[in-house]
């Protein structure tokens, strides 16, 4: 069997980002950028399984600008066999995304596509669900548990409620949580490796599908601050406060 | 034109949420119908046909949507959805989960997790688990929008008398199976409607500490929220967690005990009313977004508060 695994680079989890004065955005340059940590638990599964032996080969794609490679790179070094970069200047929404990735799994052919649930920047929770629907695959979204079968997979889900079990047959598209496992740190022997292996190069605008944005963003601003409050000195105070300046309880 | 909003139940009663995206529905347009798709949910029919913003129930009962299994929810919205422009849901894990489905299917570019509508076409969501606000207009005919539901008042739920309209079935594709979900069950309030929440953090070292934090909860009559550090270290079952990967909640109180701060953590809790953070790291980001902080070992400051509280004659549920 094979995977594709779908790896976004994005503003590190780490960074707290700046709003840019003429509101067009949020500054990136000398901002240290990642893998959108659930992909690096997309990867991390996708490689498990090969190693499990009923996967044999797992694909590492990414749509993005020339750095974007390097969330390709980090992929192949902890296990993925080869790559793919789809390049694309700008920023695509979740839509054409799965437009171009709907692409790749008609050449690669897939038997699974792992993506992460939600990517950090844009926080949408779309692509892998709009890519199954395109596939006509059925999906298992925000999974903490996959147990691969013959020809399917049995998947825990978390949910709003707590926990949820599904079947979903084969070929299947996975979003990933970031509990679904703990992401290995690649070693310094495997960084060297995965110089060698290959990364195909494709154009977004080249496949000949509509990536063309439909929501147009007006503009970006900070969220409203809160206030400064107040250090209290013990908890008769705090709950004086609570009782009688916030009367909140 | 009309709005089209998916309602979401238990097949016996519509969950609370849906009157949250309801009434953001309604600032989108005035005739908003809503879709019940479900298995023995005549109950929940009525219920939606007596919330008055409701002008119309389109009402599908068949074992195919039990579960609402997205494979089988979607093509039913899809086939649903030509006398609409928008298609609404809930931002949480039941909207989440279909909707990309619906706006892949119409080609349609969704606009996820809507705290606030300027315009039927300009929305506000935020972004960068809220440190930035974008307000984006959707250039789509057809619009697929997800509410998040604490930035919106619940719509009223007696006093309308909507018609309700039975509608067929569609085929399901039977490449996806439902096998059983495990619903945390508890007396306390609901996370994502309490008036009060109090959170534990990693600083409660364990599964069994959280007793102190529950305690203290059905004191307030508050519900039981954590960090994603205290959920992954198993202290607390994840349907607890709030934060950018789990749930938003806006209480009129919000006591965050044993909890850092992180920009992931506060992108869940910082509308809160009023803030209280204990902790015993005075630099703590966490203090910053507080309106009372206190410096304190937990472990001597939760008996203390409870006790506290156990003094006072009052209390308001
Ligand atoms: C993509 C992504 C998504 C994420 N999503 C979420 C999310 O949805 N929700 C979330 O919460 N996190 C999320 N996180 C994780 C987040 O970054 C933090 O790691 C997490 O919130 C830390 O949890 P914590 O504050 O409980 O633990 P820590 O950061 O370890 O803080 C523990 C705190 O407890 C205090 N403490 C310890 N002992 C005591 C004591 N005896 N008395 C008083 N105080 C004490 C310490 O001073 C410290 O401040 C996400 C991370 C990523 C990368
Ligand atoms: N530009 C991209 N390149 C590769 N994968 C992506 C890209 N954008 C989104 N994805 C995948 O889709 C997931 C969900 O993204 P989103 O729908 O934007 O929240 C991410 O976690 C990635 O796995």
């Amino acid at each position: 069997m094979k995977i594709l695994v779908a790896v976004k680079r994005v503003i590190d989890y780490n960074v707290q980002i700046r709003v840019k004065e003429d509101g067009s955005g949020v500054h990136t340059d000398n901002v240290k950028m990642s893998t959108n940590p659930p992909d690096d638990n997309a990867v991390e599964e996708s490689v498990k399984l090969k190693e499990s032996g009923k996967v044999k080969e797992v694909v590492a794609v990414t749509i993005g600008e020339e750095k974007a490679q390097e969330t390709v790179r980090k992929a192949l070094a902890v296990g993925a066999d080869r790559g793919i970069h789809v390049k694309a200047d700008s920023y695509i929404e979740p839509l054409g995304i799965a437009k171009i990735l709907k692409k790749v799994v008609e050449k690669e052919k897939p038997d699974m596509v792992f993506v992460g649930k939600q990517a950090i920047d844009d926080d949408c929770n779309q692509t892998g669900q709009m890519l199954a629907a395109m596939l006509n695959w059925p999906q298992a979204t925000f999974s903490s548990k996959v147990v691969l079968k013959d020809k399917s997979m049995e998947i825990v889900r978390e949910i709003d409620e707590g926990l949820e079990t599904i079947e979903v047959n084969l070929p299947a598209v996975v979003t990933c949580d970031l509990r679904l496992n703990e992401p290995r740190y690649a070693s310094l022997p495997n960084i060297m490796k995965a110089k060698k292996k290959p990364i195909d190069q494709m154009v977004a605008k080249d496949l000949g599908v509509d990536i063309a944005n439909r929501v147009q963003q007006l503009k970006v601003e900070e969220p409203p601050k809160r206030k400064a409050g107040i250090k209290v000195s013990n908890v008769a105070e705090l709950i004086s406060k609570l009782k009688n300046e916030a009367k909140v309880i | 034109m009309s709005v089209l909003l998916i309602a979401e139940h238990n097949n016996k009663n519509l969950k609370p949420f849906t009157l949250n995206a309801i009434t953001a529905a309604s600032k989108i347009d005035a005739e908003v119908h809503v879709l019940v798709a479900g298995s023995g949910s005549e109950n929940v029919a009525k219920e939606v046909a007596a919330i008055p913003l409701v002008k119309k129930v389109l009402h599908c009962d068949s074992p195919n949507y039990q579960n609402y299994l997205p494979e089988n929810l979607a093509p039913l919205v899809t086939k649903n959805a030509d006398k609409y422009d928008h298609i609404v849901a809930s931002a949480n894990t039941f909207g989440k989960n279909f909707m990309p489905r619906v706006a892949a299917a119409l080609d349609s570019s969704q606009v996820s997790d809507v705290i606030k509508v300027n315009s039927p076409d300009t929305f506000v969501r935020p972004i960068y688990a809220g440190n930035a606000f974008a307000t984006v207009k959707s250039n789509d005919k057809k619009r697929c929008v997800t509410i998040r539901p604490t930035s919106f008042e619940p719509a009223p739920k007696t006093g309308g008398s909507a018609q309700v309209e039975k509608v067929e079935a569609v085929d399901i594709p039977n490449f996806s199976k439902f096998i059983k979900r495990e619903e945390t069950k508890s007396e306390r309030p609901e996370l994502g409607t309490a008036r009060v929440v109090i959170s534990g953090g990693r600083g409660l070292e364990s599964g069994e500490n959280f007793k102190l934090i529950t305690d203290i909860a059905d004191k307030l009559n508050a519900a039981v929220g954590a960090s994603r550090a205290a959920v992954d270290a198993g202290y607390i079952s994840n349907d607890h967690q709030v934060g950018q990967t789990g749930k938003v909640v806006v209480p009129d109180l919000y006591i965050a005990v044993g909890i850092s701060g992180a920009i992931q953590h506060l992108a869940g809790m910082k509308e809160s009313k009023i803030i209280v953070a204990i902790n015993k790291d005075g630099e703590a980001p966490i203090f910053s977004i507080a309106d009372y902080g206190l410096e304190a070992d937990l472990f001597k400051a939760l008996p203390e508060f409870l006790s506290e509280l156990n003094k006072l004659n009052t209390i308001q549920k």
